[in-house]
Parts: C-alpha cells; sequence; structure tokens
C-alpha cells in the first residue's frame, strides 16, 4: 500500500540560509491519494519542542496510530480524557506497542483535527507528549486528550503515523512544527 | 523566510462590545488560531460561553464537549453551535478567562473542524474547563470569524481578542 515519506531536505537548506526562527514548519503534507502510513524522517535536534498538526480522513471508519524510531515495542503508555458528546471517560494503557491518536475512528468526509505536543524531543530523557483531537461529525465524535508517554532516552528522529485498518484519505494533512526556546 | 505564526489582527476592548468580528481574513495561511482573554456582563452567573461563527451564517455548526466544573464533570453537545467559556459577570472581579479557538485548514474546500481549549477558573464556587470538538459543516474558505455570547450578554472592556494565521510552509 502506498506511504507517504515526507522529504525535509527543501525546509532544512531554508533554515540554513536564514535566521533561526521560534516556531517553524519542518515539513507538511497534504496527500494527494489514499496513503497507508504519514513518515516524518530525518527530523534534526534543531528545536526545543515539536508540534504535529494532522487533519485526517479515513477510507474507512479506522483509527489513527502513531510510533517513534520505528519503535514497535512495548514502550508506549497513555492517560485519556474523552467525551463523545454524552458520557465522560477516562482511561489508561500501558505497555502499548504503539500510541492511537484519538479514542474513536475517523470519517470518511470529515476531516477530524489532531495535534501532539511532544516536549524536548531531542533529550536524554523519556518524551511526554500531549494529543488533542477534536473530531466533531455532526450528530457523533470525540472529544479527547491524551497525556502520553515513550520510554526512551533516544531522541526521536522519526513520526510515523498510520491508521488500521486501511488508510488515510486523499486530503488529509499533516504539518511538523518545530519550536525552539532559545 | 516566511513568519510561520504571524497576528493577522486584534482587538482589546476599551468598552463593552456584543461582539467581535475579524472580517477580510486573507487566504494566505493554513491554519488560524484565535486566541481570547474575555469576560461577558452575564448577570448573576459566574460563567459565559463564546460562540465562534463563519462568514456571517449561523447555520451548519456542532459540537462535543467535555467539561469539568470543578465539583463534577461529563460531555455533551451541541447540534446548531460551537463555543467556548468565558467569565461571566458574577465571576471574580478583574477575571478573565481564556480559551484558544485552532481552525485548519480554513481555505480549504471540505468541512472545518474547530478545536477548542478553555478555562475559567476564578477562585470562586464555579469554574470551568471547557474542551470542545467543533464542526463548521461547510466547505467555503473562511474569510469572517464573529465571536459572540451565548447568553446575549456584552464582552466588557479589557476582553482581548487576538487572530493568528500559522503558514505550514
Amino acid at each position: 500500500m502506498l506511504s507517504k515519506l515526507v522529504q525535509l531536505s527543501h525546509y532544512t537548506e531554508l533554515r540554513e540560509n536564514n535566521v533561526a526562527a521560534t516556531y517553524e514548519p519542518i515539513a507538511a503534507t497534504t496527500l494527494g491519494s489514499a496513503a497507508s502510513s504519514i513518515t516524518f524522517s530525518s527530523i534534526a535536534s534543531t528545536w526545543t519542542d515539536l508540534r504535529l498538526v494532522l487533519t485526517a480522513k479515513g477510507t474507512s471508519s479506522n483509527y489513527p496510530y502513531m510510533r517513534f524510531n520505528s519503535d514497535s515495542g512495548s514502550n508506549y503508555s497513555l492517560t485519556r480524557l474523552q467525551g463523545d458528546g454524552s458520557s465522560a471517560a477516562s482511561g489508561r494503557q500501558s505497555n502499548q506497542t504503539e500510541l492511537f491518536l484519538i479514542n474513536g475512528s475517523l470519517d470518511t468526509t470529515i476531516p477530524g483535527l489532531i495535534t501532539v505536543d511532544i516536549f524536548s524531543y531531542a533529550g536524554s530523557t523519556y518524551k511526554t507528549f500531549l494529543t488533542t483531537g477534536s473530531t466533531d461529525q455532526n450528530g457523533v465524535g470525540y472529544v479527547v486528550r491524551i497525556a502520553g508517554l515513550w520510554r526512551s532516552t533516544s531522541a526521536i528522529t522519526s513520526v510515523y503515523l498510520y491508521t488500521s485498518p486501511d488508510q488515510f484519505a486523499a486530503g488529509t494533512t499533516a504539518t511538523l512544527y518545530g519550536i525552539k526556546a532559545a | 523566510m516566511a513568519t510561520t505564526y504571524t497576528l493577522i489582527s486584534s482587538n482589546v476592548l476599551t468598552g463593552s462590545a456584543a461582539s467581535v468580528t475579524f472580517s477580510s481574513i486573507p487566504s494566505t495561511y493554513t491554519d488560524l488560531v484565535l486566541r481570547i482573554s474575555a469576560r461577558t456582563d452575564r448577570a448573576s452567573f459566574p460563567e459565559d460561553y463564546a460562540k465562534i461563527e463563519f462568514n456571517g451564517s449561523t447555520s451548519n455548526l456542532s459540537s462535543r464537549i467535555l467539561y469539568g466544573f470543578g465539583g463534577s464533570s461529563g460531555s455533551t453537545n451541541d447540534g446548531s453551535m460551537v463555543y467556548g467559556a468565558v467569565n461571566g459577570g458574577s465571576s471574580t472581579s478583574n477575571t478573565f478567562g481564556n480559551a484558544e479557538y485552532y481552525i485548519p485548514s480554513y481555505t480549504a474546500s471540505q468541512n472545518k473542524p474547530i478545536s477548542i481549549s478553555s478555562v475559567t477558573e476564578n477562585n470562586g464556587t464555579t469554574a470551568v474547563i471547557y474542551e470542545v470538538a467543533g464542526l463548521w459543516s461547510n466547505t467555503s474558505a473562511i474569510t469572517s470569524i464573529k465571536l459572540l455570547s451565548y447568553y446575549s450578554a456584552n464582552f466588557v472592556s479589557g476582553s482581548s481578542f487576538y487572530l493568528y494565521g500559522i503558514k505550514n510552509s
């Protein structure tokens, strides 16, 4: 199945020739056709934090997931708080092989908004992140907030987004921003 | 290199206003972020809500809401409006609620999702955290944004509204 590897070289060249900015796009993609995954690779350690903004649809009612650095080990955990428009719930998952980004499925026509803030991504401590999922589909949907952890002391050099089952639909956009503290 | 995060327009009220509108929004950005620090004169209540409307339309809005009031929590939905929480007239004086409205891909030919995070802590008996997943079911590019009180109150002097554009390239 088609996968989308987002090239970072263009943005790297632009950044090197200009004064460093606080909040800048590292790479962005809009799918012209369905793809099973989106990968941001070769992420430099230049910034302090990362922010991923994903506006996503699925080719079926599928679920979006994320991994770092191709790690498929049981090194992910999360605590979530969610509302479906009638009831609120909270849950926890430990020792997961991936992270789900929203506690619900993507719609095939109405885009959902997912943001992931990854703090101190290049540091030598475990990586924490905050995910917001907003997927109102005019009658159903979720608002989800997730505190997550990747138990690795490695710097994050790649972000891998994928769905299960099926694919991200055409029109899905993903942008990775770098935020610099100084 | 183009600036990524740019202030498009701001409005800091020096008197009360029934609504705040940002019009003629350029199509040159990727996402919009609206940040407000606001309070209304809604009588006898410590909270109010700032509804958001697009392009002069009051229709095709819906939302899922996750809330906490300090003693209770839950989720609800609204089939006709999208709003974040702000302080109301009986909240602690000199206290304004904060809210961020994130609107991605605002010029894309697709329905527009909206994410809102809002809080109204005021060291009182009632305050609220309001997290919202909103939707404007309209494929038009957003060219104007209007904010107004859910309870038809007025935003008070000192309320501030900042519209930013984020460019992903």
